[in-house]
């Protein structure tokens, strides 16, 4: 803990402003390929989309507190729960998780930057870029109204004229390239900078997961990619791939968005189940239970995931043998999941546990997630779902795994990461008034929506009548999304204050076993003086490493940063944008544009020049 | 390249932006698979013509066929040349590869153009908009590669490209056999099974 000392008050802001003043501050956090520095960029990005699509299920919950309301209107209903689903998916839950992959792998694996940093940079501000693109629709009045799932052939150019879906459609292709990117350069990062002697079942389960979601990403954007191409064709080009009179096929668009979809919805879990799987055994002083089975779980939860897609599509009417092929796949990919649960309520089990914040944040996982998981298990069976389809039973479900599965767990690694990343706590008070509230809210907001579905309500409609008598049950979900609202205020003052005047954090405050906690809290832009060597699953409950902590008299050598990353995602960006002129060559702007940042990429020096 | 000598060495030994390319490489493969298995799931789907029988050349696309394959040979021909450090060997065959890229592309261009005559355009059927955008995509991707190739000619025209740098040319030689083999597939089930 020796560095810690040298580390203290302000460690943070001195390490991420520039002596030079505001506009070189500005500057460096704009070239940087510190895989830190993009982690924060990346959490602060999703915070802000955090906002914007809380707000927009605000507004929907009012519009549908009490019968026949007419707060808004169906148009605007349609854009405000499309855009919120895509946001939240999108613009908040992948990006968030990515935030962390890109600030705690490499710590964890004892590595000082991803294996490709100007990539890294790449990947943040096309996916900012995009995630701009796609929130400036609400500025033309035109925000995307067809659903996050964009159904086919809802989104043709014959029923949807307007600029609503070329938003979605080109804003949704420019944020899957930066996942795609991010994929690929974190399973190269995880294969190759491990430090010497962690094998593969030696790594953190966290780093795991990140593997296994970057896996999925890589080989699920491009399904998507080619579903997205196919809409925009069509929109724009007069192609007929969705064109039922050309003889173009709409449930294509399902087969195609769906292959991707289920496995996204893994993409979205399995950074949380990484999260959890650190937070339990630190905070039980216990290894984690069954450290391969969690491991082979979540490998095998990334293979089934892409044998699922289909029990999205059971009224779609696809027959009886797919329909018992997608119930069988469906009902088998719960093993591991349970597997999950089991293991980290066994590593809890005899354990001396600390009910700090994260630790709450994990055992809210536990419960609120299993509760999505049976409903999920209910209609996986087909008949059961044929009843539930649609109907807010569903929403209640989804919100329960995706809500209280991957964003329970990101807010349990906001507290338990939070130390390492500032060199300050986040207040515990104010922790457990966010744990708390949320749990009052979220529940109260969605557990009746399983009753409302039930009863009949259909989703992504905008009001209902008072004969149905829905109305205490939807007053109910609105209180609970309002107090939901409040926690998540509570959420992101704690995060500000916290950052500016939270008590100052050691190396290691939760006395954790993993490889980001041998070094300062915050670490040094280079993280590791000397790469450590591993030689265990847990190396610093097991062999205490020898802190390299201090400061070394030659500095390692780090990447340069780059301009070129900004402005080559400029171009890209604009390219796709320019696809809405509809004219084929004007998008060749786009490209040109895109071709010489690439080259002026290619041709610059990735480390500074060599002061011997 | 000044960046070796920074990079520690990784845990498998192997260069990460090989690595990271074959990991493209198999994403760019669910991006074709996509592709293709749309092609074949419209297959016989449109309801006007023309079809593909009333269009397809056998002929004259085996001929470009042929000349893409033999420029994958070009392509290894170049590798083996940068690695033996022999500068005319790869100015030559790093040239040819890229020469017959071009000749494709000149074959796919005159293709379209021909196509459009005969009244198949990308919103004349289902056939159409399948048939262009996924060989549409495909010449996206040589064209990409000739651009690549061409900048490494020139880079090897002054002495840029010696051994040490065989890792480039050889990244670019494993995009242009991955565009060769899914041209493979494309010629196979487009144009020869009827």
């Amino acid at each position: 803990m020796t560095m810690s000392s040298s580390h203290g008050r302000g460690a943070a802001a001195e390490l991420y402003s520039d002596p030079r003043g505001w506009g070189a501050t500005i500057w460096s956090w704009i070239t940087t390929v510190d895989h830190k520095r993009i982690g924060i960029m990346y959490g602060c990005a999703s915070l802000f989309f955090f906002l914007i699509g809380g707000l927009e299920a605000l507004l929907i919950r009012i519009q549908l507190a009490v019968p026949n309301n007419d707060f808004i209107s169906a148009e605007t209903y349609n854009q405000l729960f499309t855009m919120h689903g895509t946001t939240m998916i999108f613009l908040v839950a992948m990006p968030m998780a990515v935030a962390f992959f890109n600030y705690i792998v490499p710590l964890q694996i004892g590595a000082r930057d991803v294996a490709f940093p100007r990539l890294n940079a790449l990947s943040f501000w096309v996916f900012l870029f995009g995630g701009l693109y796609l929130n400036s629709s609400f500025l033309f009045g035109a925000a995307p109204n067809t659903s996050w799932v964009g159904y086919a052939n809802l989104t043709s150019a014959q029923y949807a004229p307007g600029a609503n879906v070329d938003f979605w459609v080109l804003g949704l292709s420019i944020v899957g390239l930066s996942s795609l990117l991010g994929g690929i350069n974190f399973i190269t990062t995880i294969i190759n900078l491990r430090a010497p002697g962690m094998s593969l079942m030696r790594m953190p389960l966290f780093t795991w997961m990140t593997f296994v979601t970057s896996w999925i990403l890589v080989t699920a954007i491009p399904v998507i990619a080619v579903a997205l191409i196919f809409l925009a064709f069509d929109r724009f080009y007069g192609a007929n791939f969705f064109v039922p009179t050309a003889g173009g096929d709409p449930v294509l668009w399902q087969h195609l968005f769906w292959i991707f979809g289920h496995p996204e919805v893994y993409i979205l879990i399995l950074p949380s189940f990484g999260v959890i799987s650190e937070v339990v055994p630190t905070f039980s002083r216990k290894p984690l239970f069954g450290y391969p089975i969690v491991v082979y779980a979540g490998v095998l939860i990334g293979f089934i995931g892409w044998g699922v897609w289909s029990h999205h599509m059971f009224t779609t009417g696809l027959g009886p043998i797919a329909d018992s092929f997608f119930v069988a796949s469906t009902m088998i990919i719960a093993i591991p999941t349970g597997v999950k649960i089991f293991n980290w309520l066994a590593t809890m089990w005899g354990g001396s546990i600390r009910f700090a914040t994260p630790m709450l944040f994990a055992i809210g996982l536990l419960a609120i997630f299993t509760v999505g998981g049976l409903s999920g298990i209910m209609h996986a069976s087909a008949p059961v779902d044929l009843q539930q389809h649609d109907s807010y039973f569903v929403v209640a479900h989804f919100h329960y795994v995706i809500v209280g599965g991957a964003i329970v767990g990101l807010f349990a690694g906001f507290y338990y990461w939070f130390p390492k990343i500032t060199g300050r706590f986040m207040s515990e008070t104010l922790g457990q008034w966010h744990f708390w509230t949320f749990i009052i809210g979220f529940n109260l907001s969605f557990f009746p929506m399983h009753f409302v579905g039930l009863f009949g309500m259909p989703r992504r409609v905008f009001t209902y009548p008072e004969a149905l008598n829905l109305g205490d049950w939807n007053m109910a979900s609105t209180v609970g999304a309002f107090i939901f609202g409040l926690s998540s205020l509570i959420f992101l003052w704690n995060l500000a204050r916290s950052a500016v005047k939270g008590a100052p954090a050691p190396a290691n405050p939760w006395e954790a076993p993993t490889l980001e906690w041998s070094i300062a809290s915050p670490p040094p832009h280079y993280n590791f003086a000397e790469i450590p060597e591993v030689r265990s699953r847990d190396p610093l409950w097991t062999v205490p490493v020898p802190l390299s902590q201090t400061r070394p008299a030659e500095e390692p050598l780090m990447p340069s940063p780059s301009v070129w990353p900004i402005l080559t995602a400029a171009g890209i960006s604009l390219t796709w944008i320019l696809v809405m002129t509809g004219v084929w060559w004007v998008p060749i702007i786009g490209l040109a544009w895109t071709a010489i940042c690439v080259y002026s990429w290619a041709f610059q020096p990735a480390f500074p020049a060599e002061a011997h | 390249m000044a960046s070796a000598a920074h990079h520690p060495p990784t845990a498998t030994g192997l260069d990460s932006r090989k690595l990271g390319f074959w990991t493209f490489i198999g994403s760019e493969t669910l991006f074709f698979g996509s592709l293709i298995s749309t092609y074949m799931v419209y297959k016989g789907a449109a309801v006007t013509g023309p079809l593909p029988h009333e269009v397809l050349d056998i002929p004259l696309t085996s001929v470009s066929t042929f000349v893409l394959l033999m420029s994958s040979l070009a392509m290894v021909l170049a590798l083996s040349a940068v690695q033996r450090g022999s500068r005319a060997g790869a100015i030559t065959w790093i040239l040819a590869t890229a020469v017959g890229g071009l000749i494709f592309l000149g074959f796919q261009a005159y293709e379209f153009t021909h196509f459009v005559h005969e009244g198949l355009t990308i919103s004349a059927n289902v056939f159409g908009s399948t048939f262009f955008v996924l060989t549409g995509f495909h010449g996206a991707h040589v064209s990409v590669g000739v651009i690549w190739l061409l900048t490494l000619w020139i880079m090897a025209l002054r002495g840029n490209i010696g051994p040490a740098d065989a890792l480039k040319v050889e990244m670019a030689g494993l995009y242009w056999h991955f565009v060769d083999i899914v041209w493979i597939v494309i010629f196979t089930l487009i144009y020869l099974i009827p």
